[in-house]
């Protein structure tokens, strides 16, 4: 039997077993539809809708910051890198880990002192504000609908797998069921309906890889060398498996790549807006510092269990079975699940199920705080501040973030679509490029340097977000390459895949030149605001 | 950064002016909370970061060396990324204590005279 038999066989397997798994699923929907609706009785005024009414512990937030942080590409990403690529695959885990001292040392307590509701609040405080809202804005909502789509393929990827669906029209209908998902929690439920998903996925997440992770080692008697050993000797690949350089190390050129996505990655956290956002639902900076904290504990719990995910992909099944379910190994966890249960048993099929709804669970709690950010961000960046001036009241704000959710969910089953083939890791490092680019040079000159202007606020942003996105477009991921969203053309004159190399230093670098070339001094009494608030928390609300 | 949670009416508390911020960002207790944090938390990030970077070419220029095998099947590259875990969990718990001693007590203070006075 071929190994892409096998995979059908494997996806029978799951259609006969299809009501256990859509009743897993519509356990998670109706129990997080609950706790939305709830959420939304509860959500009275602008805080309570952009900021959950500020009233978080650090441990909920932190397990919400999760819940919000590891996503499909964390979860079928990593796990499928690591089973194609061997230990290339690992530089997410520790990328993705290695961020967050970023946010704990640098920005998430200044954040949370002196902002509100958006990332744009810090950006715009001591300057001009419109043109700077309308940047912060647009950033948010590009790496926003960036780290959508890649969440986006994970789902459509679960899909043909589970329902042996191959169709484009069963994989949009399914993308749309999560867009309309989305749309209801985060318009009816706002941040604390969002905050509530989040802690629960997160949950659901950390047990389902503990169960995996525990299965994986139970099949080695707990003897990491095996597992590892056999891995490499499946993979055909023999030691090099377990050494850096299958993905990356074959041209000098690919070594860039990868210099540029490990940037890229350590950059990039501490500039996406939908994890900032998550520091003004706790009361203070303290707490915000305190939830990183537990963040970073269960974030680098789940990372170091992807060792075992993807090198237990690798070890218990062929690379031809992986890469014929899906090029980019995406499919490798909920694989691995069903064959640690048996492929031909009823235990592999539960298994199967459980990871799977475990990974839509993963996908629907994500795409949420992306939706949140995204919608706050339009209706109290661009909306409220700069069409209505900042006249407008917190209820005409919230009813412009509920219309925002619906426009943007609707974007986001539209370009759902495209990226199906990608490896959904490979997908988020872009957005996490982009941010790396446009917002976080914007943050850090904002909160640390007294001569940044309005105009150094500008350039930056727009100036790493075009030079980011830019080459993105004219990169293998676009075309030109057979897994590309276009294969069939071929403009891909960039040859990284990652534009972080070259898009961040540039977002730094045009900071830094707005400022010195222009003409207007910058506001000293905003500033020493900014300041005294940032590290003191004076006036924090 | 208030111990107890803020008031239930979360909107607007009254800012102190302009001058009360210039005047305290120019004050010597200030200037003492501004170097407290920052000469801790500029010169780790830069080390971090360099430690991060290391380990990021290590992995594409020195292959052979992250190859060797330490015990079992278990390799340098392996160690080596563990290790970043590792670091990465004792930074953020080296700076929380940092903040809690040193920067928590001089922020709190500040704080509370400006909300005071306010």
């Amino acid at each position: 039997m071929s190994p892409a038999q096998q995979t059908l066989l494997a996806a029978n397997e799951a259609s006969q077993h299809r009501p256990l798994i859509i009743t897993l699923f519509a356990l998670f929907v109706l129990a997080t539809l609950g706790i939305t609706i709830w959420a939304g009785r509860q959500t009275k005024d602008a805080a309570d809708f952009y900021a959950g009414g500020r009233q978080f512990s650090a441990f909920q937030n932190g397990l919400a910051v999760s819940g919000d942080y590891m996503s499909a590409a964390s979860f079928l990403g990593i796990a499928g890198a690591i089973a194609i690529f061997g230990y290339d695959g690992f530089l997410y885990s520790i990328g993705f880990l290695v961020a967050w001292l970023v946010a704990l040392l640098l920005v998430a307590e200044p954040l949370r002192n002196s902002g509100r509701y958006t990332m744009g609040d810090v950006l715009a405080y001591r300057m001009r504000q419109r043109p700077v809202r309308t940047a912060a804005g647009t950033s948010t909502i590009v790496v926003s609908i960036f780290y959508l789509l890649a969440q986006m393929a994970g789902a459509g990827v679960l899909v043909s797998l589970l329902l042996g669906i191959t169709s484009d029209a069963g994989k949009i209908l399914i993308v749309a069921l999560v867009g309309v998902l989305m749309i209801v929690y985060v318009s009816i439920g706002g941040m604390k309906g969002t905050t509530w998903v989040q802690m629960i996925k997160a949950v659901l997440l950390i047990g389902g890889t503990i169960l995996i992770t525990f299965l994986v080692l139970l099949k080695f008697n707990f003897n990491i060398s095996d597992l590892l050993g056999t891995a490499a000797e499946k993979s055909g690949k023999g030691a090099a498996f377990l050494e850096p350089g299958l993905q990356y190390g074959a041209t000098g050129t690919s070594k860039l790549d990868f210099i540029s996505l490990g940037i890229a990655l350590v950059l990039g956290t501490a500039g996406l807006p939908h994890i900032l956002i998550r520091f003004y639902t706790v009361p203070d900076a303290k707490a915000a510092r305190k939830s990183v904290n537990w963040a970073i504990g269960i974030i680098g719990g789940f990372y170091l269990m992807t060792i075992a995910l993807g090198f237990g992909a690798a070890a218990l099944i062929s690379q031809e079975e992986i890469i014929a379910s899906n090029p980019s190994g995406n499919t490798a966890a909920p694989l691995l699940a069903l064959h640690l249960g048996g492929v031909d048993s009823t235990w592999g099929a539960i298994l199967l199920a459980t990871i799977s709804a475990v990974a839509f669970a993963t996908i629907l709690a994500v795409v949420a705080g992306l939706t949140l950010a995204s919608s706050s961000s339009f209706a109290h960046d661009i909306y409220a501040n700069v069409i209505r001036k900042g006249k407008a009241s917190g209820a005409e704000e919230v009813r412009a973030a509920r219309w925002a959710t619906v426009f943007i969910g609707v974007v986001s089953i539209g370009l759902g679509a495209l990226a199906r083939d990608l490896n959904v890791a490979g997908l988020v490092a872009l957005a996490f490029a982009v941010a790396a680019s446009a917002n976080l040079p914007t943050i850090l000159y904002s909160l640390f340097w007294k001569r940044f202007t309005t105009q150094g606020a500008l350039w930056s942003i727009y100036g790493g977000l075009i030079v980011a996105v830019g080459l993105v477009l004219f990169s293998p991921v676009v075309s030109g390459d057979p897994k590309a969203m276009f294969p069939e053309v071929d403009f891909a004159w960039f040859p990284l895949k990652n534009p972080g190399i070259i898009s961040i230093p540039f977002g730094f670098l045009m900071g830094w030149l707005g400022t010195v070339l222009s003409k207007e001094e910058p506001d000293a009494k905003k500033f020493a605001e900014l300041e005294v608030r940032s590290l003191t928390g004076t006036g924090a609300h | 950064m208030a111990t107890d949670a803020p008031p239930p009416s979360k909107e607007q508390h009254k800012l102190p002016s302009p001058e009360e911020f210039t005047e305290v960002q120019e004050s010597a207790e200030f200037g003492e909370l501004r170097r407290s944090y920052r000469s801790f938390a500029f010169p780790l990030t830069i080390a971090f970061i360099a430690w991060y970077l290391l380990y990021v070419l290590l992995s594409n220029y020195a292959g052979g060396f992250m190859g060797t095998k330490l015990f079992g099947n278990i390799n340098v590259a392996l160690v080596f990324g563990v290790a970043q875990f590792l670091t990465t969990f004792l930074i953020a718990w080296w700076y929380s204590k940092h903040a809690a001693a040193n920067l928590d007590p001089k922020a709190e203070a500040i704080k509370s005279r400006m909300e005071g006075g306010a």
